[in-house]
């Protein structure tokens, strides 16, 4: 197997796993500050995916304009979600929470298979066909500008948690809950707007990942277990750690593509997530829990 | 069980034993789709209402029963009778391996959870590459003359499967109210309540969390057993599919988990009115795929906001039963 | 020979020494107070023989057997039970059941188990509300409740952590009356942990000091209350009497 060919896989898997990255630091922010396990976190990638397809047929609005809009909803839906539905859930026993977002997950994903059928659908712009040849590596134009917009997600988001107010006082709930309330901090509404920011993430992550895949209905479920498979790999609350999580997948994912079969991909992430769960739980980044 | 429970569960009885004598075929069809989600929701149970352990990969061993069963019977001839003890002990490995990895791991509540997943999620994959057993083109079994009864390789008709899984369902009901009047089931929810709590009282807590673990697993192997003599053909897309796992536990979440009753009622409540839509859709001459599913998702959301307990404590109440499950 | 021996017990946490070479013997029979101010090391102690945690170095015996590095379930088979300094029922059980599970230990079904949880909870006195949820009780019945779970399971050596706090003190000396009849008809030994003085002084036969982790002083009440260097320690600390 020549090794131009690898080197090739190995970087798109970089630039891709890079996208998926930014989609798990949605959950990774979600479940370190809210504490909520978002299972429909996939989801909303898969709808924000299909958005972006509506956008485009609707008004050939390329999605790195299309973002815009789409972040922008899924910031305002993500909070009202948390601030109505979620909220009371954060006191009650795990499995309740985990169900309520399991019922939303089910109802998101067979919406859209009533709304758009099973097929697949995408987008088709002119970048997706060209790419950059340096030498012998080739880097397909679409996914390089993609990774480099979920790099600038992550970066802008990484920013607003060290150098903001809002991010300082989200960041005082995570650590502590009770003591942010004894200091005055409206913990609820700080979950309402770290869930909305985590699902902004999502939806500039399924901008951008629509540039890469067809989107079907189906994938929500798959996409909700990839998050979850970065997010424990890298280290739950690490943010860091979602975006090497999710390198780490895209690249394994693309070499197991190439070595083995590809639909044999997933089980090579399953098999990490229980080797992880099991031997070091807090994942390469994260904290000891 | 007070006197006024009794005698409605004799009437339920009664009615479940009679029932074949005046449904059709199709309701029979339908009851015996309930009665499948009511014993796996049953098993499923005995998991997480009594050792307290979210499983969210029960599909697992469902697959891994009906493909050990079917392949005995497909390859070598062997019946499920016989079929059913590989089964059996495949899933009682699978559990004990599972429980044993997360109990001395540490492992509990969400992470769990996703350790089940990422387990039957796996095994999916792997099994659309296995072609011993049809990979992803699927296991047949022939189906034969339905018209005479072969109880000994479970061919016959949809009467004799209603009757299989009906005996199974009320097996599962009586072996889990015998438990829970047991050491056993005293233990289980101790340990649910407060684990470490039940440390201090003498109990062992990974031995019966296991105890738990294996229970579960092989009560949902004969499940699997009669998937595979039912519909007589296997996919891995399918069967280990987590839309199998989340089926089999809507029943309990929406009943009662950890009631005995709740598994019952939650999958008689969710597939009749299920079926009662799509009948009604129908009608209208809407047939969209997804439907039936956003339905069970708008119950399930409605149940677990409103109802977190389920609907048969309060549904208990009501009907004057006595308070403890 | 002591029917508890701990033995140059050492536990220490990322760093934080909780516990420097504690050893004290309770004597079968007895009733000892464990007291210290807040962070002595008491509650470590007790985690350490009740098998929660496993001590640096140190032994510990139980009828002459060491126990340390035993889980708690077989601690609790060896003889020993315990309270919880914050008090932890079975929410979702009846008061019975509570006890039921404690009582399961030692009876050879549930049946005999129900006999016996009955009686300790006629003698705590909860008799009345046995089928009332766990979590309907008002916190000294709570604590009565953990009490009665923990004798169910018929030990040598109770050991109490705290369970008089926010206790009113007709509360308390109902409690002090308890313990004492218990002591007196089976021979219960007892190791408690308290810093409410006003049941110290009632139960305690020998009291054993705890600060900063290490024994400063130890003896019968009426001599480590005058001993200066528990003064000293206590001295800003809030004690109630």
């Amino acid at each position: 197997m020549p090794i131009e060919l690898v080197v090739n896989v190995v970087i798109a898997g970089v630039l891709t796993g890079l996208v998926y990255g930014l989609m798990a630091l949605g959950l990774s922010v979600i479940f370190g500050v809210v504490r909520v396990v978002n299972f429909a976190h996939g989801e909303m990638m898969t709808i924000a995916m299909y958005a972006t397809v509506v956008l485009f047929a609707a008004l050939q609005l390329d999605p790195f304009l299309a973002v815009v809009p789409v972040a922008g909803l899924f910031f305002v839906f993500g909070t009202l979600l948390q601030a109505a539905v979620i909220n009371p859930f954060i006191t009650r026993p795990e499995h309740s929470q985990f169900m309520l977002l399991v019922a939303i997950a089910i109802i998101m994903v067979n919406g859209l298979l009533m709304v758009f059928g099973p097929d697949a659908r995408n987008v088709q712009v002119d970048y997706q066909l060209e790419s950059y040849a340096i030498g012998p590596i080739l880097l397909d134009k679409a996914r390089l500008y993609a990774s480099a917009a979920a790099v600038a997600a992550s970066a802008a988001l990484f920013a607003f948690f060290k150098f903001t107010r809002a991010g300082k006082a989200i960041r005082a709930c995570a650590d502590n809950y009770l003591g942010a309330k004894v200091v005055g901090l409206n913990v609820k509404r700080y979950y309402a707007l770290t869930f909305g920011l985590g699902s902004a993430c999502v939806a500039v992550a399924g901008c951008m990942m629509i540039l890469l895949v067809d989107v079907s209905p189906v994938l929500g479920p798959a996409y909700t277990l990839l998050a979850f498979v970065i997010v424990i790999v890298g280290g739950l609350g690490s943010m860091g750690g979602a975006l090497l999580g999710g390198v780490l997948i895209g690249v394994s994912e693309a070499l197991a593509g190439l070595f083995i079969t590809p639909s044999a991909k997933s089980m090579f992430s399953f098999a990490l997530l229980i080797l992880v769960l099991l031997l070091r739980p807090q994942g390469l980044l994260g904290r000891k829990p | 069980m007070n006197r006024r429970g009794a005698v409605l569960l004799a009437m339920l009885a009664a009615a479940l034993i009679l029932l074949p004598a005046v449904a059709s075929n199709y309701v029979l069809s339908v009851a015996t789709l309930i009665l499948f989600f009511a014993y796996t929701g049953q098993a499923w149970n005995v998991m997480m209402g009594f050792a307290g352990q979210l499983s969210l990969g029960h599909s697992l061993y469902v697959g891994v029963a009906a493909y050990a069963a079917a392949g005995l019977f497909f390859h070598f001839g062997i019946g499920p009778w016989a079929g059913v003890w590989l089964a059996v002990l495949l899933c009682v490995v699978l559990g004990a391996a599972i429980g044993f990895l997360a109990f001395r791991f540490g492992i509990s509540g969400v992470y769990f959870a996703l350790l089940t997943i990422a387990f039957a999620e796996f095994t999916r994959i792997g099994f659309d590459h296995i072609d011993w057993l049809g990979g992803p083109g699927g296991l047949f079994i022939k189906v034969e003359q339905r018209e005479h009864m072969d109880l000994l390789d479970l061919r016959g008709a949809p009467q004799m499967f209603y009757y299989v899984m009906l005996a199974l369902t009320a097996g599962a009901f009586a072996l889990c109210a015998w438990l829970l009047r047991s050491r056993a089931g005293y233990y289980w929810q101790a340990i649910r309540e407060d684990e470490q709590a039940a440390q201090a009282l003498g109990i062992n807590t990974f031995r019966w969390k296991m105890l738990a673990m294996v229970l579960s697993s092989a009560l949902t192997a004969l499940a699997g057993v009669f998937f595979a003599f039912y519909y007589n053909n296997l996919f891995p897309e399918q069967i280990f599919h987590i839309s199998r796992s989340i089926e089999i536990i809507l029943g309990p979440v929406i009943g009662g988990v950890g009631t005995l009753f709740g598994p019952i009622l939650g999958a008689a409540v969710l597939t009749i009115l299920a079926d009662s839509i799509t009948e009604l859709l129908a009608a209208l001459g809407i047939e969209i795929p997804g439907v039936k599913q956003v339905f069970y998702g708008v119950v399930l959301l409605a149940v677990v906001m409103f109802l977190p307990h389920g609907i048969w404590p309060t549904l208990a109440r009501k009907l004057g039963l006595e308070g403890r499950r | 020979m002591a029917l508890l021996e701990v033995e140059k017990v050492s536990k220490s946490f990322r760093g934080l020494r909780a516990v420097v070479g504690a050893s004290f013997g309770v004597a079968e029979g007895s009733i000892v107070g464990l007291i210290g101010p807040n962070g002595a090391g008491k509650t470590t102690i007790f985690n350490v023989v009740a098998g929660v945690l496993v001590p640096d170095s140190g032994e510990i015996r139980f009828g002459g057997r060491r126990i340390d590095g035993l889980r708690p379930d077989q601690v609790c088979a060896a003889g020993i039970g315990r309270t919880f300094q914050l008090v932890r029922p079975f929410a979702g059980l009846s008061v019975l059941d509570n006890v039921i599970v404690g009582a399961l230990k030692r009876a050879r079904g549930v049946v005999e188990a129900r006999g016996h949880a009955l009686e300790i909870l006629e003698k705590l006195g909860l008799g009345a509300r046995r089928d009332l949820p766990a979590a309907a009780l008002t916190l000294p019945d709570r604590k009565r409740l953990e009490v009665a779970r923990a004798l169910a399971t018929r030990p040598r050596l109770l050991l109490l952590d705290e369970v008089m706090a926010g206790l009113r003190p007709t509360e308390c000396d109902q409690m002090v009356e308890v313990f004492r009849e218990i002591n007196r008809r089976e021979g219960l030994t007892i190791l408690l942990i308290e810093h409410v003085m006003r049941a110290v002084m009632a139960l305690a036969q020998h009291i054993v000091v705890l600060h900063h982790g290490e024994i400063i002083a130890r003896g019968t009440p009426e001599k480590v209350v005058r001993d200066p260097a528990v003064l000293e320690c206590y001295l800003g600390e809030e004690t109630e009497v």
